[in-house]
């Protein structure tokens, strides 16, 4: 009998069965974390820059951490970081997060269509950026404000760009946080998810033709890593043994899809470098010292043509995906709470203070000089104007740029949209 | 003047400008040391050594994107998709990021690369080396789409394609790569060498993009066409012994509309002529700023003669490809009309 026939093919096998990965807690259940294997700070090894890719197997699935429950920072990868650097990483970090809860707050008020905050991912692009070059070129999400604001980024050229008002340097034509900035060296944002990813590596290809020596960062979420361009960016990065550093923020959250769904469930995000043939690093996305040293250490590697680093932050999306998100609808609203890996602010003041270089007076002073620069910025960006008011004058801009030149189509176009706005 | 074919002048022209221009950096996949599938990059890697003429692996997206990267860096990439049938995995790419770099960062970041594809029919290539995908791209705010139909034209259209500080997709009609087609598919070919425009000078020189040619004139209709299609039209109105006037667009986007409503204007018929699909292809357009813009000039509607909507065939490859046969129809119909 032929096993082709339906009535005896796989017969005596077992039923196949689809799994759907489930996050580990819904809404109303209660956080436990505990099943998340912590290692002890100071516990990762830390090879030289030179090591072959795939001696980097066990920094995989480890977890690069520097700063202990005591608050201590430990082990080989202490960045050993003086206290003028840390004071600055922790300014950064706060003044983020401040500019975060009033942009927040701004779109609320309706005073802009749309806000994404970075609420504790705040280490992972202010330690990455004091790590890197001014020089060097990052191909960011959306969520990497701090590089900015660590790159001492205008707050109110942010706002303006938020406000698309009469000072954004891009005209009103990007949503709101899609920043762009060469002299900054933070490429413009895309709201196509991953296509950055190779984009930095083709940077970093074209610095090595011209025999430059700087770096590109290229920056994923743990989400968008299943897009084509992930695989594509790798495949790229080995070949052609790319200076270029690429940094999955594993979030745990990519809007209500937990990283399970991103296939996290198999196998951590840094372990799928080692297939492709570049060095992996997983890495406590809440402790900045970690974050720092990482960086620098793949910063090494490529500045010497040994090649790409995939990095993976392991962190946690401390609040909703966006403004128009809600994530109770889909997660234990005290998740971010129960988080093992702490608030990387609070990890970074507790670390100053345990050194004897901070305190909590010193603390406060500070995050009220970050708030009223951030208040300060505000008034002067709203003063240029606020969504609601802008729209109607010069509407001629719009047609502006899609090419160098204006062609005879649009020009008509334009022509007609101007006098229609009369 | 030496004599070329289309691939000699495609090559011809890399050359001048790799020699003039060290950021400009060509790859995509065989084209570094085998040189290309169809030769049009044979000997650059030689002359311009392997970090400027390099093998890709074979990801279109990964290939645009990395040229997006090298762009923002400042190095001038002109790609190679190896059939315009693949280009969709870069699809994304271009339609999200190298269209709109310009317009979304207001000018700060542009995308001045060429992405060479060969396309169109009449070779056999069945539904995956045959398609003429080019409605997909000048439908894209941001894109220059450009389609050559000589060595001439070609090599000076891929020059402007590269000094040209925007994007552009450059359709290589295939089917002409080695000589004029003009559908008889049943007559043998000859070699561009017998065509004048197989005359390709030396050196630098530019056939400005968003500029049309009347490659024939006459008084009694209008047919539009670009690419295979110049001559396949060319060959059917001299058949049917008509005083057409035929126009090579050349460049698609942006469209040289004087040349056309000057010639519609002129001879109050108008056929257009495209190898693609028809619902939806560039030929709809054309049709439409015919109408518009020379509604009462014209004396009959605008005619399309155009590939049908399926896929590209590959048994039924001259049921499908907009030939002498339909070609005769369509002139009669407007002609009737």
């Amino acid at each position: 009998m032929s096993d082709k026939d339906p009535k005896v093919r796989g017969a005596n096998r077992p039923k196949l069965a689809l799994h759907v990965p489930e996050p580990p807690f819904r809404p109303g259940d209660k956080p436990d974390f505990s099943s998340i294997k912590i290692p002890a700070a100071g516990s990762a090894t830390r090879p030289d820059t030179s090591v072959q890719a795939v001696e980097t197997h066990a920094l995989t699935t480890d977890l690069v951490r520097v700063l202990g429950d005591d608050h201590k920072a430990v082990g080989p990868w202490d960045p050993k970081l003086d206290p003028e650097t840390l004071r600055k990483i922790l300014k950064d970090m706060v003044t983020v997060r401040v500019f975060d809860d009033r942009m927040y707050r701004s779109q609320r008020q309706g005073k802009t269509s749309f806000y994404m905050k970075c609420t504790g991912e705040e280490a992972i692009a202010t330690a990455t950026a004091a790590a890197l070059d001014r020089e060097d070129m990052h191909f960011p999400t959306y969520r990497q404000q701090g590089l900015l604001v660590s790159r001492g980024y205008p707050l109110v050229t942010m706002m303006n760009q938020i406000y698309s008002n009469k000072g954004d340097p891009l005209k009103g034509r990007q949503l709101p946080i899609m920043y762009s900035d060469k002299a900054y060296g933070f490429f413009s944002i895309s709201g196509n998810l991953g296509t950055q990813f190779p984009q930095a590596v083709g940077w970093a290809m074209g610095a090595a033709i011209k025999g430059d020596s700087r770096i590109a960062m290229g920056w994923i979420g743990d989400g968008a890593t299943a897009e084509g361009d992930f695989h594509s960016a790798m495949t790229f990065a080995a070949v052609y043994n790319v200076p270029v550093i690429l940094a999955v923020v594993n979030n745990q959250w990519a809007i209500s899809s937990f990283s399970g769904i991103a296939g996290a469930e198999r196998a951590t995000f840094a372990q799928r470098a080692v297939g492709y043939g570049i060095a992996g690093l997983r890495v406590d996305g809440n402790d900045a010292l970690a974050v720092f040293a990482a960086v620098k250490w793949a910063a090494e590697r490529a500045r010497s043509n040994g090649g790409p680093t995939l990095i993976e932050f392991f962190t946690y999306r401390a609040e909703g995906h966006s403004t128009s998100d809600d994530p109770s609808g889909y997660r234990p609203s005290d998740e971010a709470k129960a988080w093992p890996l702490g608030d990387p602010v609070e990890r970074l003041k507790s670390h100053l203070i345990a050194l004897g270089e901070w305190d909590e007076d010193r603390h406060a002073a500070m995050t009220a000089e970050a708030d009223a620069a951030v208040r300060a910025a505000q008034k002067e960006a709203e003063a240029n104007g606020i969504l609601p008011q802008q729209g109607k004058d010069n509407v001629g801009s719009m047609f502006e740029d899609v090419y160098a030149d204006v062609p005879w189509h649009i020009a008509e176009q334009r022509d007609q949209a101007v006098d229609e706005m009369r | 003047m030496p004599t070329m074919n289309m691939i000699q002048a495609l090559n011809d022209a890399h050359k001048v400008m790799m020699r003039r221009d060290d950021d400009i950096v060509v790859f995509g996949e065989d084209i570094g040391f085998f040189g290309g599938v169809f030769r049009v990059t044979e000997g650059l890697q030689k002359e311009f050594g392997k970090a400027r003429t390099f093998d890709a692996p074979i990801s279109e997206g990964g290939i645009v994107a990395t040229a997006v990267g090298m762009a923002a860096y400042g190095i001038k990439p002109v790609i190679e998709i190896q059939f315009a049938d693949y280009i969709y995995p870069g699809y994304d790419q271009i339609v999200s990021e190298v269209a709109k770099m310009r317009y979304r960062t207001a000018g700060e970041w542009t995308m001045p690369m060429v992405i060479r594809t060969p396309y169109g029919g009449g070779i056999f290539g069945g539904q995956t080396h045959s398609q003429s995908p080019e409605s997909l791209f000048t439908h894209i705010a941001g894109l220059k789409v450009v389609v050559p139909s000589t060595p001439y034209d070609a090599k000076g259209l891929l020059i402007a394609a590269i000094e040209d500080p925007d994007p552009v997709v450059f359709f290589e009609p295939k089917r002409i790569y080695n000589g004029p087609f003009d559908g008889h598919h049943d007559r043998p070919v000859t070699p561009w060498s017998k065509h004048p425009a197989s005359d390709v000078p030396e050196g630098h020189y530019t056939v400005p993009l968003g500029k049309a040619a009347v490659v024939r004139e006459g008084n009694e209709l209008t047919v539009l066409a670009y690419g295979t299609m110049v001559h396949v039209a060319l060959a059917a109105v001299q058949d049917q012994g008509l005083d057409a006037e035929v126009i090579d667009l050349r460049t698609l986007v942006p469209l040289d509309i004087e040349t056309i409503e000057k010639s519609v204007e002129k001879t109050g018929r108008c056929l257009i002529a495209q190898e693609a699909p028809r619902t939806s292809g560039f030929a709809a357009e054309l049709s439409a700023l015919a109408q518009e813009r020379c509604f009462y000039h014209l004396e009959a509607p605008v005619e399309r003669v155009t590939g049908w909507d399926t896929p590209y065939p590959h048994a039924y490859e001259w049921a499908y490809f907009p030939g002498p046969k339909r070609m005769k129809k369509a002139l009669e119909k407007v002609m009737a009309d």
